[in-house]
C-alpha cells in the first residue's frame, strides 16, 4: 500500500469513484458464498488467538514465535496490498515489463540486506519497533519523531486502505461505500483487537494465499489464449509496432527513450538503494513481522524466503497487464484500449451519449484510441475502463462462478490485511513509543495490553474518519501518500549511520532525521507550485514525476546522512561499550550452531542473487 | 505456528478444502448440465474442476499434515 503510494502509480481510487458506470463484474450466490466464508474464517482466527495474546509480547510481538516461513510470507505479504495488484497490472498494461522494477530492483536487494545484515541488530537489540531501535540508539528525541510521523502516517494510510476498498468493491460490483467500509472496519477491529500482531500475521499468511489461488489463474488462461510468452510478444510487436514494453533496462540509458521517463541511475539509486531500503529495512509495518520470528536463524532466513516470493509476483501482477494490452476485447470483438482515470473521467456518459462539454473529445485525442473507437465512446456506444481496471478486467473475462468469488475474495483480503497492518502496527507504536514513555511509564504489563486493544479500537475508528475525510476531499490522497515518502528516506539515514558508525551521537540522528524530512517536504513543495523545478530535482527537464519521487528521496536520504556526519564530529559520542547489540563493530553477536548447507541463510541468499541477476539479464 | 496450538496451515487447509468443494462442485454441475456462464473465455477448458480439485487437494494435504494434535505430555 504506501510502497507504491510512494511509487506513484498505485490505482487511484478517488478517480476510480468518479468513474460512475456500471459495475464490471455481478457476483453469483456462490461468489457470495465464496467471500462470506473467508470473513468467517478471519472471525474464528480473531476468536481462536485471544486466548493466546495475554502478556504485552504476545500480543504486540506475536510472542516472538514465528517460525521462518510465516514470518517470511507476511513480510512479503504486508506489501501485497490489492491496490499495489491492481495499480501495478495497470502500469504494466500502461508502460509494459519497466513496471517489473518496482518487484525486483526495487525489493530484492533490500530484502536480503535487512536479512543478512540488518537483522542481527534489530534482533540482538530486542527493540520492540523501529522508533524503538532509534531511542535505544540516539535517545527519546528521534524516536519521538519517528513514533509520532509514523502513527499518524498508519491510521490515515489505513483510512485509505479503507476507502480504497470500498471504491474497488463500488467499481467492480457495485456495492454501496458505506457498506464496505463498516464490514471491512468490524472484521479488522474484531480479529486483530482479538489477536493482536498474531491474528494480523495469520491472516496476512492467509491473505499470500488467497491472492495466489485466486489471481494465478489470470495469466495461465492468459498465456494459453495468447499462444505463450512467443504469441505474447508476438501480438505486442503487431499492436503496438515495437518492443519497449518487452525490456528492463535496454530503454533506460536517457530519459525520453522509454514510456515511464526514468533513467537508470534513479532506477538504481533512487528506487533500488534509498527508497526499497527505506521501506524494507525501515518502515516498521514490514520489520515488525520479521521481529516476531522465533530466533535470529528464522528472523534472517524470513526476508529470504520473502524475497523468492517477491521475485514470482510480476507473474500475477505484471503478466496480466501485459497480457490485457493484447487480449481484451470490445463487446464487437475490436480490441479493447484502456485509457488514463482523467479520460474516463471526462467521458463518462450519461443518458446514452457522452456529454463532451466535460472535455472528451479533447482527452481522447491524448491517448491513442482510434478515431473510430472515439466516435463509438461521443455516441454512447462504449465504455471506457482505466488501466488500473486492467486486472479486474482479466479476471472477469476468465474467472466464472466461484473462481470470480476467488478472486474478488483475494483483493478484499489484501485490503484487509493492509488495514490490519496498518492498524496492528500503530498498536504498538502508540503504546511503546508515545504512551509508554510519554504518558505513563510504570504500567502493569496487562495494563498495556489493553492500551493495545483500545488502540486498534480507535485507531479503526480513526481511520473510518480518515476513509470519509479521503472521499470528500480526494486531493487529500495524494498528500497522505506523499506523507510517508518525506519520512523514509531520512529515517534510512538515520537507521544506516546509527547502525554502522559507531561515532554517530544522539544529537545527529535527531538533527538528521528532521532536516532530511524538512529537505524532503521542502522540495516535494517547490516543486507542487513550481513545476518546472522538476527538472533541477530530477536532473533532466525529460524527467516526468514518476522519476521525481526517487530523486527525491535521493537528495533528503543525502541531507540526512550529511548532517549526522557533520553534527556527530562536533558532539561526544557514546562510549563503544553502550553500544552493544545496536552498531555494527561494536556487537557481540550470538554464536549460531552450525547447520547444512540447505538450512543456510547464506546460502538461499546467493540463491536469490544468482535468480536475481539471471531475471534481469533474460528480460534486458 | 512455533509452538502448541492450530497452526495458520490448519485453517489454510480448511479454506482451501471448503473452497475447492465449492469451485470443483459447480465445475462438476456446469460440465454435467452443458450451460456455461455467458462472456467467460476458455470454458471449454473447464477451468474450475481442475482449479477447484487443485485447491481440494491442497486443502486435503494441509488438513492432515498440520491437524490440531493431542499433547502427549
Amino acid at each position: 500500500m504506501m510502497f507504491s503510494g510512494l511509487l506513484v502509480p498505485s490505482a487511484s481510487p478517488s478517480h476510480m469513484l468518479a468513474l460512475g458506470v456500471a459495475p464490471l463484474a455481478h457476483l453469483r450466490p456462490l461468489d457470495i458464498a465464496v467471500i462470506a466464508i473467508y470473513f468467517g474464517m478471519v472471525i474464528w482466527i480473531g476468536f481462536y488467538l485471544k486466548g493466546k495474546s495475554n502478556t504485552s509480547e504476545e500480543f504486540f510481538m506475536a510472542g516472538r514465535e514465528m517460525t521462518a516461513w510465516i514470518a517470511g510470507l507476511s513480510f512479503v505479504s504486508a506489501n501485497m496490498g490489492s491496490l499495489e495488484l491492481m495499480g501495478w497490472a495497470g502500469s504494466a498494461y500502461q508502460y509494459g515489463i519497466l513496471a517489473t522494477h518496482w518487484y525486483w530492483m526495487g525489493a530484492i536487494p533490500a530484502m536480503l540486506f535487512l536479512g543478512m545484515v540488518m537483522m542481527p541488530f534489530y534482533y540482538v537489540s530486542k527493540t520492540h519497533s523501529v522508533p524503538g531501535y532509534l531511542d535505544l540508539r540516539y535517545g527519546g528525541g528521534a524516536r519521538t519523531v519517528a513514533a509520532v510521523s509514523f502513527a499518524a502516517e498508519m491510521i490515515l494510510m489505513s483510512g485509505v486502505n479503507m476507502f480504497a476498498m470500498a471504491v474497488v468493491m463500488k467499481v467492480v460490483l457495485g456495492w454501496d461505500i458505506t457498506f464496505s467500509i463498516l464490514v471491512s472496519s468490524v472484521a479488522v477491529a474484531l480479529y486483530v483487537g482479538l489477536g493482536g500482531l498474531r491474528s494480523a500475521i495469520f491472516n496476512e499468511v492467509l491473505q499470500f494465499v488467497l491472492i495466489w489461488g485466486g489471481a494465478l489463474l489470470v495469466p495461465i488462461l492468459g498465456l494459453v489464449q495468447a499462444g505463450g510468452w512467443d504469441g505474447l510478444k508476438a501480438r505486442i510487436l503487431t499492436n503496438l509496432g515495437n518492443d519497449n514494453y518487452l525490456h528492463l533496462w535496454r530503454d533506460t540509458g536517457h530519459f525520453s527513450s522509454n514510456p515511464m521517463g526514468v533513467h537508470w541511475t534513479g532506477i538504481v539509486l533512487g528506487l533500488g538503494f534509498v527508497i526499497s531500503f527505506g521501506y524494507w529495512t525501515t518502515d516498521f509495518l514490514v520489520v515488525q513481522r520479521v521481529l516476531a520470528a522465533h530466533n535470529l536463524r528464522a528472523a534472517r532466513m524470513a526476508p529470504i524466503i520473502g524475497s523468492f516470493f517477491k521475485m514470482a509476483v510480476p507473474f500475477i501482477v505484471i503478466l496480466p497487464g501485459l497480457l490485457g494490452l493484447v487480449l481484451l476485447q470490445n463487446g464487437d470483438g475490436s480490441r479493447r484500449q484502456l485509457v488514463g482515470e482523467d479520460v474516463v473521467k471526462s467521458c463518462t456518459a450519461s443518458q446514452n451519449h457522452v456529454d463532451d462539454s466535460a472535455g472528451c473529445s479533447a482527452a481522447m485525442q491524448k491517448t491513442n484510441l482510434t478515431a473510430e473507437n472515439q466516435q463509438k465512446v461521443l455516441s454512447g456506444g462504449q465504455e471506457l475502463h482505466s488501466y488500473n481496471e486492467a486486472l479486474p478486467l482479466m479476471m472477469v473475462r476468465y474467472c466464472g462462478p466461484g473462481l470470480l468469488g476467488l478472486g474478488i475474495t483475494a483483493l478484499i483480503a489484501g485490503f484487509m490485511s493492509g488495514m490490519a497492518g496498518n492498524v496492528s502496527a500503530f498498536s504498538t507504536v502508540w503504546t511503546y513509543d508515545i504512551y509508554k514513555p510519554l504518558i505513563n511509564k510504570t504500567g502493569s504489563d496487562s495494563h498495556y495490553v489493553a492500551v493495545g486493544r483500545m488502540a486498534i479500537v480507535i485507531g479503526v475508528a480513526i481511520s473510518i474518519g480518515a476513509a470519509y475525510l479521503v472521499m470528500h476531499a480526494q486531493g487529500i490522497m495524494d498528500y497522505v501518500q506523499a506523507l510517508f515518502s518525506f519520512f523514509i528516506a531520512p529515517l534510512l539515514g538515520a537507521i544506516l549511520m546509527g547502525m554502522f558508525w559507531k561515532r554517530a551521537t544522539a544529537p545527529a540522528g535527531f538533527l538528521g532525521l528532521l532536516i532530511g524530512i524538512v529537505t524532503s517536504v521542502g522540495l516535494f513543495v517547490w516543486v507542487k507550485f513550481n513545476p518546472e523545478k522538476l527538472a533541477v530535482v530530477a536532473l533532466s527537464p525529460d524527467a516526468k514525476p514518476m522519476a521525481e519521487n526517487l530523486y527525491r528521496a535521493l537528495w533528503a536520504f543525502l541531507v540526512s546522512v550529511i548532517v549526522i556526519f557533520v553534527v556527530s564530529l562536533f558532539t561526544r559520542p557514546r562510549p563503544v561499550e553502550e553500544l552493544n547489540g545496536l552498531v555494527y563493530g561494536a556487537t557481540v553477536l550470538p554464536k549460531e550452531d552450525p547447520v547444512p548447507f540447505y538450512k543456510n541463510a547464506w546460502a538461499w541468499a546467493v540463491l536469490v542473487v544468482v535468480l536475481f541477476a539471471a531475471l534481469n539479464i533474460l528480460f534486458w | 505456528m512455533h509452538g502448541s496450538g492450530i497452526p495458520i496451515w490448519f485453517f489454510i487447509g480448511v479454506m482451501l478444502f471448503i473452497y475447492g468443494l465449492l469451485i470443483l462442485g459447480y465445475g462438476l454441475d456446469e460440465l454435467a448440465t452443458g450451460l456455461y456462464p455467458a462472456g467467460v473465455q476458455l470454458a471449454q477448458l473447464h477451468t474450475p474442476i481442475w482449479w477447484g480439485a487443485l485447491l481440494l487437494l491442497i486443502g486435503v494435504i494441509y488438513l492432515a499434515k498440520f491437524r490440531p494434535r493431542r499433547s502427549t505430555k
